[in-house]
């Protein structure tokens, strides 16, 4: 509609006389037919370059652009399906992976996918050294060295590691982002002061994936194309568009309005004010941080195994998770998240005051006293006042040392803490990224710092420290698997660690969208699935 | 008679007016930066674990220290830091690592615009109600402007921004939504219109796009005029003021007696008068909008610095936060100046 000269004269009056009357020809009440549009809060997004990108939403973006070896099904993660990879085998060795790539599949360029490909995006993501870096270092791959650990020939690729690690370990390492497979020849076109197309690929895509991205602005939103002739078959939508809006009462009412096809950054108090609006729905999913407390063993109270449990049982999971925490957590009580190799699920403590007395008589502490470091976030305080009353019943006194993160982490790391509220999640989709933080600890000496929260804790696991070293050796998937649950049993029974809660999400959609998934806790989210 | 003086002093005092603002303006930027500086170093957020997060090692935690130059001694640091941002580096971002210039640039055209429409929309409506009111001073118009400018004073303008997206947006179907276009529009501009300022309603004016600026024209209508009415407020109340002071002067009588219309008596005679130190008050209520629009602009996901400065702070991104800060500093430092210079030429008294 063009602009009536008349109306030039730029006063208020005319200004919204033009606005009034215009307004609602111009406004496209729904999002166009074939394309997802996605309110969600993207300003952590670092790069998307997917050998550098290392947060939630970047992620985000790299599962939808690339793709890996091997990859997680979306609808049920957990186990590594092929990808890029048509097969994988490892050699008597124990070190020797070969994987053969599927024949006839190209990036969104145009170019084949090789085997070269491959070794080179491996050898890139150890070269830029990036922060997701380290999930590749672990096989013992430097940037000296990978050159002749990782290598191609034909349409094989071969990796060797430094020393036996369980399979599973190494497959589900390739899942995480950073082991995306890029186009060699387009990055490499693209390179600048010796950067391997690292400033290139902070806007641009050049991958095998279901899309392909267009654009992207920082802090404003992305836009990702659908490519003709995916591997995996077309995706349902042509394309996704992505829009920064951090606040969560603006996307509940761009989503009501139907402007927006899915908000992801919804509170419970929007969720339950949605409820009764038949044109959108709800979908909760887990994620892959979890809650706890720990007691620092420097206090010896926390070496008294019948206080710790007393402790265990004084705790109101269920009560929490029901009423201010609702939709926000979810109970869980091992430090492995669901979803991940080896998680359980049971919850084998719950509320029992009568019972934490009792324990708490035979501990033979009188009048015990915890100070609790709470990070001065609503949610947190919130638990910690329900931790602090509960407690309190049980004759164990709370005292509440509420404060800034950063200085109670400066605290909890110099082991200065007697208790602490804390939040811990997976950096890699292997269950050797918590059990190595929670079970593992090598030098328990005042200054070894290993930054393991074992040894922030003052925990020295015993026999547990080798279990899990055991563990991430473990050729046999289900043995590994049955190791992780003896391991988790043991110390949740033992530790001074409570885990209580795992994160959970709420995706809010409009009811005509179908096969969104989040990813949970182990993967990012799908969107070539999606139909609306 | 007045002896006017050599024209070669002339010269030397316009040189001393405009070496004493220059010097003005470089104080005030010192102090901002110093100020800055300071905030930086004094809320409890540890830059270093800010950055390393949580995993890293104590050796790694030492070598970021080093890197930001933070074992140098306290005045060191403040002119490493100074020294940087006269040369236009902010420091990076410790969430996205990206120079904190780069992301206010992009940012600051989204604001300037909202900030720019508003101011006009405020003079435009604030300094008319201002005149009717100190025209008819305890008239019932006189009693509703200030009733109204006493709303926008009063009233936080979240609030107000979610209540207007609610009624104009959410009910009647007015107004665009949050953002600046239309989903549908917002995917095409990076492609179809070429970034000349960076502000949509003027480059896509440039492209000749009628269509996503009428788009455009309906998103940004409710955060501009949000913030416009909080500017008409503040305007009004001190048009009115200004004016009734200066009907009460003794060359009004003086007009009005030798019958010169009324309307010629205001809007000329007096409105001279009054336009030098509303120049001030439009210059303030302006500047005020340049950074005072954060929470309007989280609230209608507005790209402009003010979410880009409430992003950060949820995530104690301080550099970015007092890049940001020290950008609209220097906006209102510059502001002053420029309404100084302005007072100047409007007022022959002050030359």
């Amino acid at each position: 509609m063009l602009l009536d000269p008349s109306l030039r004269r730029a006063g208020l009056a005319a200004l919204s006389a033009l606005m009034l009357s215009t307004a609602p020809a111009v406004l496209l009440a729904e999002t166009p037919p074939d394309t997802l549009v996605i309110a969600d809060a993207i300003d952590d997004i670092v790069s998307l370059d997917p050998h550098e990108a290392y947060e939630f939403s970047g992620l985000d973006v790299v599962n939808n652009v690339y793709d890996g070896l091997v990859e997680l099904d979306p609808a049920k993660p957990g186990e590594p399906i092929p990808g890029l990879a048509e097969s994988w085998a490892v050699a008597e060795d124990g070190m020797t992976f070969t994987f053969k790539m599927k024949p006839g599949l190209t990036f969104s360029s145009g170019n084949p996918v090789t085997a070269e490909d491959a070794a080179f995006s491996l050898q890139r993501a150890v070269k830029l050294n990036k922060s997701p870096a380290f999930i590749l270092n672990q096989f013992g791959w430097t940037a000296e060295n990978v050159d002749s650990m990782v290598t191609a020939e034909g349409d094989t690729l071969t990796l060797k590691t430094d020393k036996v690690y369980a399979p599973t370990f190494l497959y589900n390492c390739l899942t995480a982002g950073v082991a995306s497979i890029v186009d060699k020849a387009t990055v490499m076109a693209n390179e600048a002061n010796g950067d391997m197309g690292n400033e290139w690929l902070k806007n641009n895509s050049a991958g095998t994936g279901a899309f392909v991205l267009k654009s992207f602005k920082p802090n404003d939103g992305y836009l990702l194309e659908a490519r003709a002739g995916h591997w995996r078959g077309d995706a349902a939508v042509k394309s996704v568009f992505m829009r920064h809006v951090p606040e969560a009462a603006t996307q509940r009412l761009l989503l009501e309005k139907g402007d927006i096809d899915v908000a992801r950054e919804l509170t419970p108090v929007d969720i339950e004010g949605m409820a009764g609006n038949a044109d959108v729905k709800v979908q909760a999913d887990v994620g892959g941080q979890i809650f706890y407390l720990a007691f620092n063993q420097k206090n010896e109270n926390y070496k008294n195994a019948k206080f710790l449990e007393a402790m265990r049982w004084a705790v109101d999971y269920q009560g929490m998770a029901d009423t201010f925490l609702k939709g926000n957590m979810v109970p869980h009580q091992a430090f492995l998240p669901k979803g991940y190799l080896g998680a359980m699920e049971d919850l084998p403590y719950s509320l029992d005051i009568e019972k934490a007395k009792a324990l708490l008589a035979e501990s033979g502490i009188a009048a015990p006293k915890v100070v609790l470091d709470v990070r001065n976030a609503a949610d947190r305080m919130d638990m910690a006042q329900s931790i602090q009353n509960t407690f309190g019943q049980a004759g164990i006194t709370v005292e509440l040392n509420i404060g800034e993160g950063a200085e109670q982490l400066k605290r909890y790391r110099a082991r200065q803490h007697d208790g602490t509220l804390q939040s811990w999640g997976p950096d890699y989709p292997d269950p050797h990224t918590n059990a190595s933080a929670f079970a593992m600890n090598a030098d328990n000496s005042d200054g070894a710092s290993t930054g393991g929260l074992a040894y922030r804790n003052a925990y020295d696991p015993g026999e547990l420290h080798a279990k899990t070293e055991a563990a991430v050796a473990e050729g046999d998937a289900a043995k590994r698997k049955a190791m992780y649950e003896e391991i988790q049993k043991t110390h949740r029974e033992t530790s001074p660690f409570i885990v209580m809660f795992q994160i959970g999400y709420q995706s809010a959609m409009r009811s005509n969208v179908e096969g969104f998934y989040t990813g949970g806790a182990i993967d990012s989210a799908a969107y070539w699935l999606v139909t609306k | 008679m007045t002896i006017s003086p050599p024209a070669s002093s002339k010269l030397g005092a316009r040189l001393r007016g405009l070496g004493s603002v220059l010097l003005s303006l470089a104080v005030t930027l010192f102090g901002l930066l110093l100020v800055t500086f300071i905030i930086g170093r004094v809320v409890p957020i540890d830059p270093v674990l800010a950055i390393v997060g949580d995993r890293a090692t104590e050796a790694q935690i030492e070598a970021t220290r080093v890197a930001l130059g933070l074992d140098q001694p306290m005045w060191q640091q403040f002119f490493i830091y100074a020294g940087n941002a006269l040369q236009g580096d902010l420091g990076q971002s410790i969430r996205t690592g990206e120079p904190v210039i780069e992301a206010v640039a992009r940012a600051f055209p989204a604001t300037l615009e909202l900030a720019t429409l508003a101011t006009i929309m405020g003079v435009l409506a604030g300094v008319p109600a201002g005149v009717l009111a100190a025209t008819r001073p305890g008239s019932l118009a006189d009693h509703l402007v200030r009733l109204v400018g006493l709303m926008g004073y009063s009233m936080p303008v979240f609030w107000l921004g979610l209540i207007g997206l609610l009624l104009f947006y959410g009910v009647l179907d007015w107004v665009g939504g949050p953002g600046r276009l239309d989903a549908a529009y917002d995917m095409m501009y990076d492609f179809e219109v070429t970034p000349v300022t960076g502000m949509i309603l003027i480059d896509t004016a440039l492209a000749g796009r009628w269509d996503m600026f009428t788009n455009a024209i309906s998103h940004i209508i409710l955060p501009a005029g949000l913030l416009g009415y909080v500017s008409m407020a503040y305007i009004s109340r001190m048009t009115r003021s200004f004016m009734m002071n200066e009907l009460s002067q003794e060359y009004i009588t003086t007009a009005r007696v030798k019958g010169m219309p009324e309307w010629r008596v205001i809007w000329v005679h007096a409105m001279k008068n009054v336009a030098v130190p509303l120049i001030t008050v439009v210059a303030l209520s302006y500047a005020y909008l340049l950074e005072g629009s954060v929470l309007t602009e989280t609230i209608f996901a507005w790209p402009g610095l003010g979410s880009y400065i409430t992003d950060a702070l949820l995530v104690n991104d301080m550099p970015a936060v007092l890049g940001g800060t020290v950008v609209v500093g220097v906006a209102f430092v510059l502001l002053n100046l420029f309404s100084d210079l302005l007072y100047k030429l409007v007022d022959p008294r002050a030359r």
